[in-house]
Parts: structure tokens; C-alpha cells; sequence
């Protein structure tokens, strides 16, 4: 690693005030968040900031030196656009540090009502290469990119260099193998939509069967999603992390098998390969699971940043028990 | 003038048989306008290479209009050669599948496909303002979110377009699932992808048909059919209606679906004519109606 490399920004995720202080304490330099209602891509029951918890929320962070990311990135529907120009109007009115935009609409208002607010463009925008970063930073002075998770470090730095933005890269927690913002599997199968209602595989429609041998069946309404024999550990039954057959093979994680992203072992070629932010998943995440996974973050990217070797063993232990995956991010294998 | 259009080919066709479905198109199709181009996986463009300027001769004599279509996922230096060629013709017209697309069209004239995220009207007027002329609406939007976008679209002059039969586009990724079920990755791949006429049926642990594997694209099981839908798209006030190519029945859908347009033809008999020669897949209509997509609602 060179010696100039500037250290990064850590940023986590808040889906409740009180897990916002927590990530602020346990060593966040920014958290992101949401409003209560559809303008964020993770709209569940019990989730999410009122405009007087995101006030407060403002206040804890910036106070203790950390930012507030507000993300307004699900897709307004046709005749409700101002649900979504209201949260955006609300946060500026607020000082959060950035704003989180997924739709173009979106981004064209923002830019043009606001034109000092600091836009981020969030991953929901599907902006993969170079030339799509790079229209969005010309029509709307986005400030920073966060990339999709199906790109390797090696493109990685190749975007790094071609774009004027910042780079945000997640790099812990759960991870879809569909491009994020194109993905209508969900509506599909259950009528709502991940794109304009903000959620995927809602919990209404997941049910969970154990037949007498206590093999567990998860299903998505009437479509069987997996099927987990004893012993095994069941995940939340996703679409693209389901087995299933095809004509010449059978029982298969046909998309991608039940895993979580973990890129503790690959930070330093993310570092050197120009991310300026790095992003863990998890508004939906208890405290406990916040407070944990934050810290040890902040004392292996500490480490990196200061040339020492930091022990990652805590972090390898958060996700003991269940699989994870680097991903797309070292090698174009993966795909 | 009401425009039925076929979209771009997803599948990967041995080229032969890609080049004689245009042919017949050309000779025996009421289409109006065709659009051509590799849309899902840059690594199958070059195989139809060589067919192309046949097939773009026969189908601009037979009165079809030609529209482009590009790349809808870009991540691999190939995904961005094949866009930066795909963009190079200044004389064709474009219909943009990603973002990236825009950048080198600079605002020129041209379509948006139905991979672009167009759900509102501030992102309708966005893309009208950028030089969209044209935009086919992602094929999950409800019939509420055409009506209120056409008014939109009225005022900016912009022709809206809705996918009406085919299989459904539902996800795009980066990895080849195509290649991913035969053990192999995608820079490997052997195009094995051409294996399947109309995509690899995807099944339950049960036994119940799900999806489509179409390389890094999934697809709805089920057919789309909006047989029953058109006349309400057609109060609403949609003018273009697009029909995604199967390897069966393709051609008599857009003779059935021209027949009732111009109303030589009820809706009775363009269903029955429908259900005589298609794919080994029931239709689906729901997200018309706002429920899950692969619900058949008559």
C-alpha cells in the first residue's frame, strides 16, 4: 500500500435511532438511514426515521464528527412524487451531509431545488460502468458513487479512474446476485414490488413447512424457495438464493447459494484500488449486531490505514456458522 | 397510427436460425418497426455479425423501421467495446437499455427500452428532455402507472410503448446463470446458452415451473398476454405496443395482434388464435392488474 493513501470513510447502517447511536459510539464516520414510509429501499414495519428522530440523528452524529446519509432511494410511483420531493425537501431542511438518490426524476429535482446539497448516487441506480457514473455526475454534480456489488476490484479501479466522484463499495453483509434497481422477482411472486415499494421477499409472504422427517420447506407465496434438511441452517427464503432444478440438473442453488458478503480479507485492494467509502449492510440489523460489527471494522480499517495487520478474527467470527463470499469482488470467476 | 413493434431477440439463437426468423419476418409480418441488436450478453453479438446487413436490407425494404438496441447490463471491458460500437452509427436510431448509453447520445434523438427505470413523471420528463422520443415502460408497471404516465408523456410529446406478449424480463446480474447450471462461468461459458430456443425453464424442489435462465437475465416463466388488455391500453391512449420474440408463434402473434388493432379480428378469436401456436407456457397478465406478475387474470 502506498503511503498516500487517505484513510477511509466507514459507513454504516441505522434502521432505528437507537442502532444510529450505537454505530455513531462504536466508531461510524457515517451512517446511513431512511424516512418511515416508501421513499427508502428497505421500507419494513418498525424500520426507519420520523422527521424529528432524523433531526435528532443529525444532531448525535455530526456533534460526535459523524455524517448523516439520508437515502431516498426507491422509485416513486406515477402521482406520488411528491411523497418523495417532501422527504428530499425535509432533509435538506435538516442538514443531513448527503442524500441518497436512486431515480433520475429524483436526482434531476434534488439538483435543481437544492443545488448545494451533496448527492450520493445509491447503488438502487444500477451504475456500473464508467460512462453511466459519468453521465450522472455531468446532469447532476453527484459527489459519490455506490457501486454495485457485481463488479470486481480490478474494474473496480479501472471506474476509479475514469469517473470525477467518489467511490462507496460495500463490503459486509447481505448480498443479492441481482443488479440492484432491475430486480422485479419479487413482484413477480407477490404482487409488490422491490423497486416501487421497497421490499424484497416481504416477510407476509414467506412461510416456512416441516414435513415429518423435519425437512423445513421456505416458500415465497406458492413457490417453494428452498428445501433444508435437519441440521441444516435455514436462510430467509430470497428468490436468487434458492435451489431449484433445471432439465439437467438437479437441486441446485441455481443463482447463488445462502451466503453473506464478507470482504475483510480484500480491504487493502480496495483501499488502493480508490474507494473512498466503505459500506456495510444491515438497516433491518439488531444493535447488538450493529455494535459488533461496526467496531470491529473501524479497528481493522484503523489497522490497514496505519500499515499493521489488524486481527480479523472477530469479524470472521461474525459470520461463523453461516456461509459467506467475496463475491464478484476478486475475479471475474464468480460470474 | 398505431405501431405494433417486435424488441430485440434475448435468446441466443444459432445465427442461421436468427437470420431466418427475420427473413420470414420481413416477408410475412404486419411488424412496424423491428428492433435489433444483442441486449443481454455481449459475448453473443459477434456470432450475428455476419447476418446483419442482409437482415437490415430485407427488413428496411419490406417498409419495417429499424431501431438499435443496446446493451441493457455493462460491467466488462467487452460490455463497454460492444456499447461503444453499438453507439458509433450516428444514422440509426438508439433505443437505450442503461444509463451509459446516454452518455456518448448526448441528448441526440432516441428510444429508452424497457430495462430504464421509468416510474414516475420527473423521470419521464428527465429522459424526454435528454432526447428520449420514445419509451417502453418496465413491464411490471400497473395499468394505473401507464394511464397517469401517458398524460405525462402527452404534454412532452413522447410516444409511449408497452410490452403486450412474451416472456417477461425480470433481472439482470452479472454473473451467467446460463453458464452457472452447466458448471462453467461466463468467460467459459462455450455458448452453451443456445441450447435453449426460449431460455432454460427454472423449476421448484416440487416440480413447479418458476423462471426463465437466459443468461444473465431471468424471465417469467409464463408468457406475457395482454390479448384481453388492449383495448383498455388503447382508451388509455397507448399507440405502440411491443411483442418480445419466442421461437414459437412469434410471427402469427404479430399477424393476430395487427388484426385486432385495425379490429378485423375480435377478441375472442385473437385469443383462441394465440393459444394455437405458442411456447409450452401458460400466459400471465398480473402486473397489469397490480398483482404478482405470473397471476392469469381473464
Amino acid at each position: 500500500m502506498s503511503e498516500q493513501i487517505t484513510k477511509p470513510e466507514l459507513v454504516c447502517p441505522a434502521g432505528t435511532p437507537a442502532s444510529l447511536r450505537t454505530a455513531v459510539d462504536a466508531g461510524a464516520d457515517a451512517i446511513y438511514c431512511g424516512f418511515v414510509g416508501p421513499t427508502n429501499a428497505r421500507n419494513f414495519p418498525g424500520l426507519n426515521f420520523s422527521l424529528d428522530e432524523m433531526t435528532k440523528a443529525v444532531d448525535y452524529a455530526q456533534q460526535r464528527g459523524a455524517k448523516l446519509l439520508t437515502a431516498i432511494n426507491s422509485f416513486p410511483t406515477a402521482g406520488r412524487t411528491d411523497i418523495w420531493k417532501k422527504a428530499i425537501d425535509d432533509a435538506v431542511s435538516i442538514n443531513v451531509d448527503a442524500i441518497i438518490i436512486a431515480d433520475i426524476g429524483m436526482a434531476k429535482y434534488l439538483s435543481e431545488t437544492h443545488p448545494d446539497q451533496r448527492i450520493h448516487l445509491s447503488v438502487q441506480a444500477g451504475a456500473s460502468s464508467p460512462e453511466a457514473i459519468n453521465f450522472y455526475c455531468d446532469r447532476f454534480d453527484i459527489k459519490r458513487v455506490v457501486l454495485p456489488r457485481i463488479l470486481t476490484v480490478a474494474e473496480i479501479k479501472k471506474v476509479h479512474d475514469e469517473i470525477p466522484c467518489e467511490i462507496e463499495a460495500f463490503i459486509f453483509g447481505n448480498i443479492g446476485m441481482m443488479a440492484e434497481g432491475r430486480c422485479s422477482l419479487t413482484n413477480y411472486v407477490t404482487g409488490l414490488s422491490t423497486n416501487m415499494d421497497g421490499v424484497c421477499s416481504p416477510a407476509n409472504f414467506v412461510h416456512y413447512e416441516e414435513d415429518k422427517d423435519k425437512n423445513l420447506t421456505t416458500r415465497l407465496g406458492e413457490y417453494a424457495i428452498d428445501c433444508i434438511g435437519c441440521g441444516e441452517n435455514a436462510g430467509y427464503p430470497t428468490i436468487c438464493k434458492g435451489r431449484y432444478n433445471v432439465g439437467h440438473r438437479a437441486e441446485y442453488y441455481a443463482f447463488e447459494e445462502p451466503v453473506s458478503l464478507n470482504l475483510t480479507h480484500l480491504l487493502p485492494d480496495l483501499i488502493e484500488a480508490g474507494v473512498t467509502a466503505l459500506k456495510i449492510e444491515g438497516r433491518q440489523r439488531s444493535k447488538a449486531y450493529i455494535r459488533s460489527v461496526v467496531s470491529s471494522f473501524r479497528q481493522a480499517v484503523d489497522a490497514y490505514s496505519n500499515g499493521e495487520q489488524p486481527d480479523i478474527s472477530d469479524l470472521l467470527a461474525l459470520t461463523e456458522g453461516h456461509k459467506e463470499t467475496m463475491g464478484a469482488f476478486p475475479s471475474k470467476k464468480w460470474r | 397510427m398505431t405501431n405494433l413493434n417486435l424488441g430485440p431477440n434475448l435468446y441466443n439463437w444459432p445465427a442461421e436460425i436468427w437470420r431466418d426468423f427475420y427473413l420470414q419476418l420481413a416477408d410475412e409480418s404486419p411488424i412496424d418497426k423491428v428492433f435489433l441488436g444483442e441486449v443481454i450478453c455481449s459475448k453473443r453479438a459477434p456470432l450475428f455479425e455476419p447476418y446483419y446487413e442482409e437482415i437490415v436490407s430485407r427488413l428496411t425494404k419490406a417498409g419495417k423501421q429499424i431501431i438499435y438496441s443496446t446493451l441493457a447490463e455493462i460491467t466488462s471491458n467487452i460490455d463497454r467495446r460492444l456499447l461503444t460500437k453499438q453507439l458509433s452509427d450516428k444514422n440509426i436510431i438508439i433505443e437505450a437499455n442503461d444509463v451509459a448509453a446516454l452518455l456518448s447520445l448526448n441528448g441526440a434523438p432516441h428510444t429508452i427500452g424497457s430495462y430504464m427505470n421509468v416510474y414516475n413523471e420527473d423521470s419521464l420528463e428527465f429522459f424526454a428532455q435528454n432526447g428520449a422520443t420514445n419509451i417502453c415502460l418496465p413491464p411490471e408497471m400497473p395499468k394505473s402507472g401507464i394511464k397517469q404516465l401517458n398524460k405525462t408523456a402527452k404534454k412532452l410529446n413522447v410516444e409511449l410503448e408497452v410490452q403486450i406478449f412474451g416472456r417477461i424480463g425480470l433481472a439482470l446480474s452479472a454473473r451467467c446463470y446460463h453458464a452457472r447450471a452447466h458448471e462453467l462461468t461466463k468467460d467459459s461459458c462455450k455458448f452453451i446458452c443456445d441450447e435453449d430456443l426460449d431460455g432454460m425453464d427454472l423449476t421448484t424442489l416440487e416440480g413447479q415451473d418458476f423462471l426463465t435462465i437466459n443468461g444473465i437475465q431471468t424471465q417469467s416463466y409464463t408468457c406475457l398476454n395482454l390479448v384481453n388488455e388492449i383495448n383498455q391500453l388503447q382508451e388509455i391512449g397507448i399507440n405502440n405496443f411491443r411483442i418480445s420474440p419466442q421461437s414459437k408463434g412469434t410471427i402469427k402473434a404479430t399477424i393476430v395482434f395487427r388484426d385486432l388493432l385495425d379490429r378485423k379480428i375480435d377478441v375472442d378469436e385473437a385469443s383462441a388464435k394465440l393459444e394455437e401456436e405458442k411456447i409450452n407456457a401458460p400466459f400471465s397478465n398480473g402486473f397489469f392488474y397490480g398483482v404478482a406478475g405470473n397471476e392469469w387474470r381473464v
